[in-house]
């Protein structure tokens, strides 16, 4: 038996027991349209400054036998708006701006002279489905090197023939298993998989691989984050 | 940890009642926030996998169900990654909280299905399944009661580790790999969602079976008269 306490006390002690959960009704807060946009894009915000800091330089993304590559024509082609902008190879070049010593345009044969890196390795989709394939191409880094790139600069950023764009930190564009990919399973890189030159990036989800590339930048403020992210997406989504 | 009781006494009849602080005001915090959080977790979850519904390959793609847009939260694949991806938090720092809590202050004890309870368990099921006689209860939950909060929790646990792989696969390779992969470990994360669902349901036909008086243990801490004290 405890300490005796007579009924109106209790009540004022239950309730006021009761009245210290009142902070679960800041969730309210969420039902309020205006206030539920900025509550979820801090949320996202947040979500992307853990992601940075998850993001280990040296940890590679795992590489598979080639036992385990889906067959070619099994690997998605995922266009945000067309499977072939057009792009004319002859006069193709990657148009170079930005904190960079050497901006300009590069031909393909330029960036196929760097040392060429193979790998097996897993596509995943935002939508949730994932893929293992075999791409081909230079390194970013060794790209970022040739050009002269700042590396206190913070973001690389592409733009795309079919007016898609992207933007990657440049821990990620650094990476060794980042790539500037002309090459899917050993042949030259096809139309709807964003020939002549595509992002690969084991490291972060397919939306940020941009394809059709026809710019790249180099810069430490961001003039536009990226195609997805503007709509609602996260911009750092690394895997 | 001792338990706290007050016995009530009405001034004008004289009537004893009996009162345990069953719930500490931490386990009723992260009770009432991971509600929310969980259940947000479960609508923008439905979403996000309405954007691939199938867990075999994307070439073919063969989908397991059409989940219904109006049973989901986000609006789309991208409002749902948003709430999804911030009520994680909440869930996960709720759920650390709890955790944290019980271990330190003792009060695991009261919620922790271990071997003693396991011969205790067929009667509970013979009573509320079968119709046999109501076993009479010595502690504040009974053995049955133990085992789905404890699986609740070992489910809550596994719904983070799960949901970390999907979220990294890269950066979590290594318990990725324990899970068989990431294709898996999506598989996995949705099974724990019904298993979940599974709990909850249970749980709300239990709540509204034990009445007004253990309802509100919930909400003040504090249970009046229970059964396991008036013999």
């Amino acid at each position: 038996m405890g300490q005796r306490i007579n009924r109106r006390k209790f009540k004022g002690l239950s309730r006021r027991e009761l009245l210290k959960l009142t902070p679960v009704l800041a969730f309210g807060a969420f039902a309020i349209s205006p206030l539920q946009k900025s509550l979820l894009k801090t949320g996202l915000e947040f979500n992307d400054w853990a992601s940075a800091r998850l993001f280990r330089s040296g940890h590679l993304a795992p590489e598979f036998d080639d036992f385990h590559v889906v067959p070619f024509s099994e690997f998605p082609i995922n266009g945000y708006d067309v499977d072939d902008p057009g792009v004319n190879f002859e006069k193709w070049t990657l148009t170079v701006t930005g904190e960079v010593q050497k901006p300009g345009d590069y031909t393909l044969a330029q960036i196929q002279s760097l040392p060429q890196k193979r790998q097996n390795t897993r596509h995943v989709c935002v939508e949730g489905w994932d893929v293992i394939g075999r791409f081909g191409g230079a390194r970013l880094s060794d790209f970022l090197n040739m050009i002269g790139a700042d590396p206190s600069a913070r973001f690389v950023s592409v733009e795309c023939a079919d007016d898609y764009y992207e933007s990657i930190d440049m821990a990620t564009a650094m990476h060794p298993q980042t790539l500037l990919c002309y090459e899917m399973y050993d042949q030259p890189l096809t139309r709807p998989h964003g020939a002549p030159l595509r992002l690969q990036i084991p490291t972060k989800v397919g939306y940020k691989q941009a394809k059709y590339l026809t710019d790249l930048k180099v810069s430490r403020v961001l003039d536009r984050v990226g195609y997805w992210e503007d709509q609602g997406y996260s911009w750092f989504y690394g895997l | 940890m001792a338990t706290r009781t007050l016995t009530i006494e009405d001034a004008r009849t004289g009537e004893l009642n009996e009162a345990v602080y069953e719930h500490p005001f931490v386990v009723r915090l992260c009770h009432w926030v991971n509600s929310v959080a969980l259940f947000v977790m479960a609508g923008s979850g439905l979403q996000i996998f309405r954007a691939f519904p199938s867990f075999g390959a994307k070439i073919p793609e063969k989908d397991l169900i059409n989940w219904p847009r109006s049973l989901a939260i986000g609006g789309w694949l991208g409002g749902a990654l948003q709430w999804h991806l911030t009520f994680m938090w909440i869930y996960m720092a709720t759920g650390l909280l709890y955790l944290g809590y019980q271990l330190f202050s003792g009060n695991y004890k009261q919620v922790l299905f271990v071997p003693r309870d396991v011969p205790g368990v067929w009667p509970m099921v013979r009573h509320y399944f079968f119709f046999g006689p109501k076993p009479p209860l010595k502690e504040a939950y009974n053995p049955l009661q133990k085992h789905a909060y404890t699986s609740a929790l070992v489910l809550g646990v596994l719904s983070v580790l799960t949901g970390l792989v999907i979220w990294k696969p890269v950066q979590f390779s290594w318990l990725g790999w324990m899970m068989g992969g990431f294709h898996w470990a999506r598989l996995w994360h949705f099974l724990i969602l019904w298993a979940f669902m599974a709990f909850v349901f249970g749980h709300l036909v239990m709540v509204v079976l034990h009445g007004w008086n253990n309802f509100v243990s919930m909400l003040t801490g504090w249970k009046k008269d229970p059964e396991y004290r008036s013999e």
